[in-house]
């Protein structure tokens, strides 16, 4: 996962052009697996961008931040903000996302990055906590707390009204110039800045930027002796990723215009995460992939209800197919949380590189049947966290 | 004063949760060097057997009950009181003290199961790795525990004899105002006992002495020739009887439901780290400083100049210690840093 | 920072921009065939789709198992199955069990996690995947609020569930939103005659209160209640949601000079904040020469169990109870009964009579149009749902109906007859005016999503 690139441009150039495609037919055979509706559609792209970010702090320099769900919040927040003060357009709600973001990851990586290892990633917690406590409660005028932060009529938004007469009293909805952001436009625009957010992410992965992340990541004493201070690189990739995950805030606040707190809590940092290493940290595809894993889960797997199950398992003989589909009830419906554990686990366990390293070992095993040492044995071994 | 010595007490009482819980934690990091989110769920078990203890107390006969007639209502009387009468009931009544020798078998097998089937194999990987998959872990244990009880809080009283509360305040001559709940005093009591037994049992045993000196440099004990593994171990069962028997008797102050153990996750890894990785004097003292501490911020007083303290104080303290001080409270210094 | 500015390459720009065009002519022939449709997901064939959006991981999650089952036998119900429940009290008869416009009712479930992200993607689920004509459930008012607003901008029916703030019939009220639960404004108006009767009218409150936007309503509209027969409100404490130990919070109360605890907490909050205040010996307290006691504004039997004994003699309200004698309540537990083997929650009957009342409204109106259909429902007076004769108002989309005052039972005998019903509040008792200050909202437009 954490090998030193050694694709050649025109690798890159082939896996940016297949992502693309990928991303842009997705309503197309997402729609195989039951995923092609715009709101999960949505989602993959959303989390894809919070988790590609992720990844430049956490897969490049190895940094376990334990609360990056706090800039999500931040971004949805500002965005919303940007919604009832301004304009419903989607740009400067994307904007004021990114900068909040930045402001705030700039500040909490500024203090957290004195520490290293799990003083790191707790300090990041602490502050992710913090938010998430005064959001719900505290800080409701700015957050509306439980409820969330959402337009509503009378809000002022200021450039609106400059330029439009207000129409009627209907809420206006989130646009892009007169392109209304949800359904599958909305999806087309997260589509787009996922595409533009993986190829900046492949350009720093592969800058002399990125080699300097990555030294980090394998030894920051040595790179410390040498006379180098490492900190403000990165603390730059945790500005970066905190933008990262402003955009995706904002951009969920785009599609879908409501900020909670809930979105700040730990078990949301948590989340990202866990996306992240099941896909398979380091690589540029591994994190988008584990975010769409996560998200089918939760989204698919949730609705299979008794009624649907007996219908899939009805080709069985009478009796056989209850049982099936009790047994199965157990793993999906209100048991995917279930799944979810056991999937992580024998992710873990047999797969220390996420989904990626599958496909590694897929393709050695299918090319060259004798060599396959080399995946297992950097995958595992770079430099615990602790470095 | 009385508020405040309530207020100690309180503290106290949260602490000595956090301090058992970070305990074993803190065992298990600095003996096995693994980073466990599944000492939570460890916690939430212990606290299950004293349910399971107390479903199995009161099996019951199944009478139909006359009086509803629109559907299948049926009293139940535990087969203990139809044996044994007075004595069966209060044999019920004591559902949670009992739990503790029931708690304990399991909870070492549970943790030792766990070790040798799933966290040995983790000594080695990175603690992003141990994290995720002790997390998974933690998931499943809790689905498995909400399939079979629900995910509804279940009452586990305390017995009757603890119900009321003690009178301190006469005891230290404050007047009659200040009272405290027995159960709560006997909790307070209790991990000190544990948190006594476990420093002792490292202190003052040959087993005690190798796990110290493995946590301390643990190539150089396995170069003396001796089985370091096999004691570690037995190092995480015991970890896994300490967070079982805190859940144990915590369910009388809180009503357990399958995500208890989450709840308290969070708060113990920061308990660990501003007591100091490593450090098991830290773990405990952080613990009972941050239950304090936790406390007088929820006082009104402090509440009405810094609104919304209570809900910060503990990541507010974390996020000082950390950056004055970080190697935490106890902690040696270089553990777990770059 | 000149290390990017190489990365970047006008090429590699360009790349995206073609792959992105070609991309972009794609969704097109995606999106349904719009225009034909009237209003959003009109059904076109011989089934009619419900959205369930229930907890089914997360705290509340067995009440929402328990709504699930009172959704499953709704639909049984309508579709002719069964033995018709409240079908065959309800008072409008034009339902016949054969199904809603003459289409068998089907459903899709999902989990809302009790997180309004979760809820929300869980419903546009139904709506843009499943294509529902109406989603309902929700066990918390955050949760209700949020999935309300949603399906008003999307143009469908919402059928509130389990949902007590004030905010969502009030200054969050929506158009397409309906709700049959009753509030905490009810709570406080239903509650305060017989705490009058049974404690008096010189009290001092103290309350303690779950930090967020329901707890602030409910302590609202208690604390304004209250005042109203003369008790003192000493303090309002806040406490943070899922607190786990309140002691630090309860400690405080014993000598503030208060002699009623008021804990407007629901939940696991409630169950904790309850058990412990019982422990620390609040109930065997006399202060000011009377026994302190605790008051529970809000009650679920389901909370109830796992507080255990420590309920008994504390008041509280709840939307319906089991027990009530009423021919729709006894028509409905004896369904749910033979089907499930025990009696149904709160939860459960609210969410059967709004699916039944979406199904009535849908049958009166000829569509399933959210206008026409919501017309159906405003201002639409019934019987026979258990909770008497009921209106549901159309200036705000709140049921209008009898409020229980129950009480933790002394002697249950079995581990379902927790609370006892104290007082059936009559309905003018509980009613006030859409637009009092607490309420004050607009419902705006109807969306038809089309």
């Amino acid at each position: 996962m954490a090998t030193t690139p050694q694709t050649t441009p025109n690798q890159d150039r082939l896996l940016f052009v297949l992502f693309a495609a990928a991303v842009l037919t997705a309503p197309l055979w997402a729609s195989v697996i039951g995923a092609g509706y715009p709101d999960l559609l949505q989602k993959f792209a959303i989390f894809g961008i919070l988790a590609i970010g992720f990844n430049i702090l956490f897969g490049l320099t190895g940094y376990l931040s334990f609360g990056h769900a706090a800039f999500l919040g931040i971004g949805s927040y500002a965005a919303v903000w940007s919604f009832k003060l301004f304009t419903v357009n989607a740009l400067p709600a994307v904007f004021f996302g990114m900068v909040f973001a930045g402001l705030f990851a700039l500040v909490i990586g500024y203090i957290s990055l004195r520490r290293t290892g799990i003083y790191f990633s707790i300090l990041t917690l602490a502050f992710a906590q913090m938010s998430y406590n005064l959001a719900y409660s505290v800080l409701t005028p700015i957050t509306n707390g439980e409820t969330g932060l959402t337009m509503n009529q009378d809000d002022p938004r200021f450039i609106d009204n400059l330029f439009f007469a207000p129409e009627g009293n209907a809420l206006p909805s989130t646009n892009l110039f007169g392109i209304e952001m949800t359904g599958f436009s909305g999806f087309y625009f997260c589509a787009v800045v996922l595409i533009i957010a993986f190829y900046i992410a492949m350009r720093i992965s592969r800058s002399p930027f990125g080699m300097m992340l990555r030294a980090i990541k394998s030894n920051q004493n040595r790179m410390n002796y040498t006379g180098f201070n490492t900190r403000p690189y990165a603390l730059t990739a945790f500005v970066i990723s905190g933008v990262y995950a402003g955009l995706a805030g904002s951009l969920m606040a785009v599609t879908d215009p409501l900020a909670g707190a809930e979105r700040m809590q730990w078990t949301a940092s948590g989340e990202v995460v866990l996306m992240t290493i099941l896909g398979g940290a380091g690589t540029l595809l591994g994190p988008v992939l584990g975010a769409g894993i996560i998200k089918y889960f939760e989204n698919i797997f949730s609705a299979y209800n008794a009624q649907v199950l007996e219908r899939i398992f009805d080709f069985l003989p009478d009796g056989i197919d209850h049982a099936a589909a009790s047994v199965a009830g157990l793993f999906v419906g209100e048991g995917w949380h279930l799944t979810l554990g056991l999937v992580f686990m024998l992710i873990v366990i047999f797969l220390p590189g996420g989904v990626m390293e599958g496909f590694t070992r897929l393709r050695a095993k299918f090319s060259k049947p004798t060599v396959e040492s080399s995946s297992s044995g950097s995958t595992t071994s770079p430099a615990k966290d602790s470095a | 004063m009385d508020a405040l010595l309530l207020q100690l007490l309180n503290g106290l009482d949260k602490g000595g949760a956090y301090a058992l819980i970070a305990l074993g934690l803190t065992l298990i990091f600095g003996t096995l060097g693994v980073v466990n989110f599944a000492h939570g769920a460890l916690f939430m078990l212990g606290a299950f057997c004293a349910v399971t203890l107390q479903k199995l107390l009161t099996i019951s006969q199944r009478v139909k009950d006359e009086s509803i007639t629109f559907f299948d209502a049926y009293k139940e009387i535990p087969y203990l009181e139809i044996w044994y009468g007075e004595t069966g009931t209060m044999i019920i009544d004591h559902a949670v003290p009992l739990s503790i020798l029931f708690a304990i078998p399991i909870m070492l097998l549970i943790g030792l199961i766990m070790e040798r089937g799933l966290i040995k194999h983790f000594y080695k990987r990175t603690h992003a790795e141990q994290i995720l998959v002790t997390f998974g872990l933690a998931i499943v244990f809790q689905e498995i525990i909400k399939a079979q009880f629900g995910a509804n809080p279940i009452p586990t009283p305390a017995p009757e004899a603890f119900a009321g509360s003690a009178d301190i305040g006469l005891w230290l001559g404050l007047g009659e105002a200040v009272v405290y709940p027995w159960w709560r005093l006997i909790y307070l009591l209790f991990s000190a006992i544990v948190i006594g037994g476990v420093f002792a049992f490292l202190q003052f045993t040959t087993f005690g002495m190798v796990v110290r000196a493995g946590m301390a440099d643990r190539e150089t004990v396995g170069l003396l020739g001796i089985h370091v593994e096999r004691r570690f171990t037995i190092v995480f069962g015991i970890a896994a009887v300490v967070a079982g028997l805190a859940g144990v008797m915590y369910t009388p102050i809180l009503p357990p439901d399958y995500h208890i153990g989450m709840d308290f996750l969070v708060l113990s890894f920061v308990v660990v780290v501003v007591g100091g990785m490593g450090s098991l004097p830290g773990a405990v003292a952080a613990g009972f400083l941050l239950g304090i501490l936790q406390s007088f911020a929820s006082m009104n007083e402090v509440k009405e100049i810094f609104p919304g303290i209570d809900q910060i104080i503990i990541y507010l303290v974390a996020v000082i210690i950390l950056l004055v001080r970080p190697r935490g409270l106890l902690g040696r210094k270089g553990v777990m840093e770059g | 920072m000149t290390l990017f500015k190489q990365g970047v390459s006008r090429r590699g720009l360009m790349r995206g921009g073609i792959a992105l065009s070609a991309g972009l002519a794609a969704p097109q022939f995606f999106v349904r065939g719009a225009g034909a449709a009237t209003y959003l997901n009109e059904p076109t064939g011989s089934t009619v789709t419900f959205g369930f959006n229930v907890p089914q991981t997360g705290a509340y999650a067995d009440e929402g198992a328990d709504e699930l089952r009172a959704y499953q036998l709704a639909v049984k119900h309508l579709n002719g199955e069964g033995d018709g429940g409240m079908l065959n009290t309800f008072t409008s008869k034009a339902l016949e069990g054969k199904g809603v416009l003459g289409k068998k009712v089907a459903f899709v479930t999902g989990d809302t996690q009790t997180k309004s992200d979760a809820a929300r993607a869980s419903a546009k689920r139904m709506i843009e995947k499943d294509g529902v004509v109406m989603v309902t459930g929700g066990s918390s008012s955050g949760v209700a609020i949020a999935v309300q607003s949603l399906c008003q901008e999307a143009g469908i029916t919402f059928m509130a569930g389990l949902t007590h703030s004030n905010d969502t019939t009030g200054k969050d009220r929506r158009r397409n939103g309906f709700r049959h639960f009753f509030n905490a404004y009810m709570s406080g108006a239903a509650l305060a005659p017989v705490l009058k009767a049974n404690y008096g009218t010189d009290r001092k409150a103290y309350h303690l209160t779950a930090d967020y936007t329901w707890g602030w309503t409910q302590e609202e509209s208690i604390a304004n209640s209250t005042e109203a027969i003369g008790w003192e409100t000493v303090n309002k404490v806040r406490t943070p949601l899922g607190a786990g130990d309140f002691s630090q919070y309860i400690t405080p109360v014993l000598n503030s000079g208060a002699d009623v605890l008021i804990l407007n907490h629901y939940g696991k909050d409630m169950v904790n904040s309850l058990t412990q205040a019982v422990q620390f010996g609040l109930r065997d307290k006399q202060v000011n020469g009377k026994d302190m006691v605790v008051v529970v504004p809000l009650y679920s039997r389901l909370m109830a169990q796992g507080a255990g004994a420590n309920v008994k003699g504390i008041f509280g309200s709840t939307n319906w109870h089991w027990s009530l004698t009423d021919a729709g309540s006894q028509a409905f537990v004896k369904s749910f009964g033979a089907e499930y083997g025990f009696p149904p929650s709160q939860a459960a009957h609210t969410c059967y009579v709004q699916a039944l009342l979406y199904a009535d409204a849908a049958q009166r109106a000829g569509t399933f149009a959210p206008c026409e259909l919501g017309k159906a429902l405003e201002g639409f007076e019934f019987d026979g749902m258990g909770n008497g004769p009921t209106l549901y108002r159309a200036e705000d989309h709140q049921c209008f109906k009898k409020v229980l005052v129950v009480k933790g039972k002394e002697n249950p005998s079995s581990q379902f007859d927790l609370l006892e019903v104290v007082e059936e509040v009559p309905r003018e008792q509980v009613t006030y005016d859409p637009n009092i200050p607490q309420f004050a909202g607009e419902l705006g437009p109807c969306n038809n999503g089309a």
